[in-house]
């Protein structure tokens, strides 16, 4: 039987490198606690470690699936290429752009669903349910309902805009086609952005705000001066979750464009790569470029945000 | 007391539910795997993946065909052609045991074959279609790789001009002789009718401009054996001269509004304009498929069309890219393939030569416009009375001697990679298009451009 390590009044209980000293019986439960997870992280490693692993191996040869013979060792040369062609880079800033803007929206309109939510009095069930709908609906099935919306032979949208001509093709030319893959994508995740804000916005000191009110600060300020700043954490994560969500757009396109017009994302140049056209290798060399792309703005998010991960998960 | 009573009968009736569903769970269950035991033991069932055109008839003959050994089941495939490829690509790669059938586009056989996707037809079954046999030349090329025989052609399709007969004659085209794709245009043109092509960006395109480069004695790409290191042929005088009439279309009135995003569907629909006084009014000529013919008939549980309209329709052996040279109409069709991790592939196989005898292609002519790769089967009399005679003339003459697509195990890059370069119609050049897409298309299949 472990015996637990109580300080008394007075005894220095820390280590020389200032951390207390770990008890028998902590280090035990560490060692439990390992055994007990082990099975859980090498599940992990097989179902995520193993394809990425794979994804760089595969990166290195110039390998269709419908050739196999003629699978050849390439070394680093898919990365260059893919680096070096022009497509990658326009892929990769019309996927930034996508990105930009649908979060930028939706944080707006996010936070005004967010605060709808919270202080609503009356029918909340209702109104809650209503704003969360869209994010009920499948990707897919919203993107083909976005697309008969645009569609000029038998859609609304240019018959409810006033400016638009009723023979416009949203999908001729690729800044409408793109204004029509970020309604449809903007409709349909803005609410996964409110429930996330109204948590946050839950965690806000009722206290606070009322001692706000009470010295005289006006609505305006007790959202930029007492609210914002302690959503901090909520905001960097609601971005952080629906930036990541965003650079990876693929199903809106698939449906709306299935990539003409020059909308096509990164994610959908590398299924045309892997998937269309069975180029195991340079679809490979891509996926792992959207990998890395995706780590770096994670990186950025919290960076920019300058939130302790372990303070907002409130470990501190 | 009676408060008390209450739940213990509840916890009775709820134990003997319990005990009713457990029993009613375990007699499904046991019934479910004995049935599924007992079918695994009996007759198999063979897959096929059909894509889908004629579904009805394929289906029939699905049942047709299956026997006491194995019944065959129908599975449809998406409608567009690169769909169709990817779901069967995507089985065959995870080596699916329950792929036995498969409809295959001719320029999938290749691809699929050098892959090690599909079971080579048996030595006495190739002989058969391959030496002094039934099958037409242009659909027995199709299913031939390295020599060896992959598949059994079961329709054949060919493009063929389609036109209104008011139209060339107002234009004073003599269609008995063979037309150029400048004669037909400038004919269209000048009586204000229009000329219908496939131009969207997709295979369809990559078929009108195959066409047209072979119907010049080019080809695209030559000694496709070689993989990844096949000879491109593109920029060549036949290139600059299937550039040339794209762009000669892209600047004539004769071309059709929607041009760019034009199908096949969607130039059917030009044929016979409401008013004869609006732009295009007076009909088109249209290179399409041979459904066309079923389309136009008049039938009214299916469209509105009259005989006046009908009898005003003909038809033209496809246009020539230049004047001294025969054109080379696109083919395409059927071929029935069986999968190399297929359970029962004698079955399979067995089944493949059902569904493709000489009757099952008249059947599926008549019916539904798809066209026999046999020849003896364009001489059956159900055919021959369902269509006039020339014009099945006009379709095995188009099949014989039709032109196939680039055989190739990287025939999917290759058509790609053509339409990247080539779409959209209005920026075609003849002076750099086909020196950029050569140049790109070599880029592709070294992996030294991303596609």
């Amino acid at each position: 039987m472990t015996t637990s390590y109580v300080a008394t009044a007075g005894e220095d209980t820390s280590t020389p490198s200032g951390k207390p000293p770990t008890s028998d019986r902590s280090r035990a439960e560490a060692r439990l606690g390992q055994k007990l997870v082990a099975p859980a992280i090498i599940l992990m490693l097989l179902v995520t470690a193993f394809p990425m692993l794979r994804a760089i191996y595969l990166s290195t040869f110039n390998y269709s699936l419908t050739a196999p013979d003629d699978r050849e060792f390439i070394g680093l040369n898919n990365y260059i290429t893919a680096l070096t062609d022009p497509l990658f880079w326009q892929t990769t800033g019309i996927t930034v752009l996508y990105m930009v803007v649908t979060v930028a929206v939706e944080l707006v309109i996010g936070f005004g669903f967010a605060m709808v939510m919270h202080r609503i009095i009356f029918a909340r069930g209702v109104i809650r349910t209503s704003i969360l709908i869209p994010y009920g609906i499948i990707t897919v099935v919203s993107g083909f309902a976005w697309q008969f919306a645009f569609s000029y032979q038998n859609g609304f949208v240019n018959d409810w805009l006033p400016f638009i001509d009723s023979t416009f093709n949203w999908f001729g030319e690729t800044t409408p086609a793109v204004i029509a893959i970020m309604v449809s994508e903007i409709w349909k995740t803005t609410p996964f952005m409110s429930l996330l804000l109204l948590a946050g916005l839950a965690q806000v000191s009722e206290d606070m705000i009322e001692a706000a009110k009470v010295d005289g600060a006006t609505w305006w300020q007790r959202l930029w001066k007492v609210i914002l700043p302690n959503m901090r954490a909520a905001i960097m994560v609601a971005v952080l979750f629906r930036a990541l969500d965003a650079y990876r757009i693929f199903d809106n396109i698939f449906v709306m464009t299935a990539g003409a017009q020059k909308t096509e994302s990164i994610s959908f140049l590398t299924y045309r790569q892997t998937i269309e056209q069975f180029q195991l290798g340079i679809g490979s060399a891509l996926s792992v470029l959207l990998f890395i792309s995706v780590v770096l703005i994670a990186f950025l998010i919290v960076k920019l945000f300058r939130v302790d991960l372990a303070q907002a998960r409130q470990e501190g | 007391m009676h408060l008390s009573a209450r739940p213990q009968r509840r916890g009775r009736r709820r134990a003997r539910l319990r005990k009713g569903l457990a029993t009613a769970a375990t007699l499904t269950l046991g019934s479910a795997l004995l049935a599924a035991c007992s079918e695994a033991s009996a007759t198999p069932t063979l897959n096929w993946y059909i894509n889908p055109d004629g579904v009805d008839t394929l289906t029939a003959l699905a049942a047709e065909c299956s026997t006491d050994d194995y019944n065959i089941e129908v599975q449809l495939l998406p409608s567009s052609a690169t769909d169709q490829r990817t779901q069967l690509a995507r089985r065959l790669a995870a080596e699916d045991s329950s792929t036995d059938l498969m409809s295959l586009d001719p320029v999938f056989v290749p691809e699929f074959a050098n892959a090690g996707w599909l079971v080579e037809v048996p030595e006495e079954v190739a002989s058969e279609l391959a030496d002094g046999g039934d099958v037409l030349a242009g659909p027995l090329d199709t299913v031939t790789w390295e020599d060896k025989i992959y598949a059994i052609p079961q329709w054949a399709n060919t493009q063929v001009l389609w036109y209104r007969k008011s139209l060339a004659e107002a234009a004073g085209l003599d269609m008995t002789q063979p037309v150029t794709w400048e004669q037909i245009i400038d004919a269209a043109a000048d009586n204000n009718g229009t000329v219908g092509v496939q131009a969207n960006r997709y295979e369809g395109y990559t078929v009108w401009l195959n066409a047209m480069i072979l119907g010049a004695g080019g080809d695209v790409v030559s000694d496709t054996e070689a993989g990844k290191d096949a000879s491109v042929d593109i920029d060549s005088e036949a290139g600059r001269k299937a550039a040339e009439i794209v762009e000669k279309l892209v600047d004539s009135p004769a071309a059709q509004s929607d041009l760019t995003v034009a199908n096949e569907g969607t130039v059917l629909g030009q044929m016979f304009p409401p008013d004869p006084e609006a732009p295009g009014g007076a009909g088109e000529f249209m290179v399409n498929w041979t459904f066309v013919y079923k389309n136009y008939e008049p039938n009214p549980d299916a469209n509105d069309f009259t005989e006046e309209q009908f009898s005003d329709l003909g038809w033209a052996r496809y246009p020539r890219t230049v004047e001294d040279t025969p054109s080379a109409p696109p083919l395409g069709g059927i071929d029935i393939g069986v999968g190399a991790y297929s359970e029962h592939p004698e079955f399979a196989m067995e089944a493949a030569q059902c569904v493709t005898t000489a009757e099952a292609q008249t059947q599926l002519a008549v019916t539904d416009g798809l066209m026999p790769s046999r020849a003896s089967a364009y001489d059956a009399p159900e055919l021959t009375e369902a269509y006039p005679a020339d014009l099945l003339d006009l379709f095995q003459t188009s099949v014989d001697e039709g032109g196939p697509r680039p055989k190739s195990a990287y025939y999917s890059l290759i058509s790609s990679a053509i339409q990247a370069r080539w779409h959209s119609p209005m920026s075609v050049d003849p002076e750099s298009t086909p020196e950029e897409s050569a140049k790109y298309l070599k880029d592709v299949l070294e992996g030294k451009a991303l596609l």
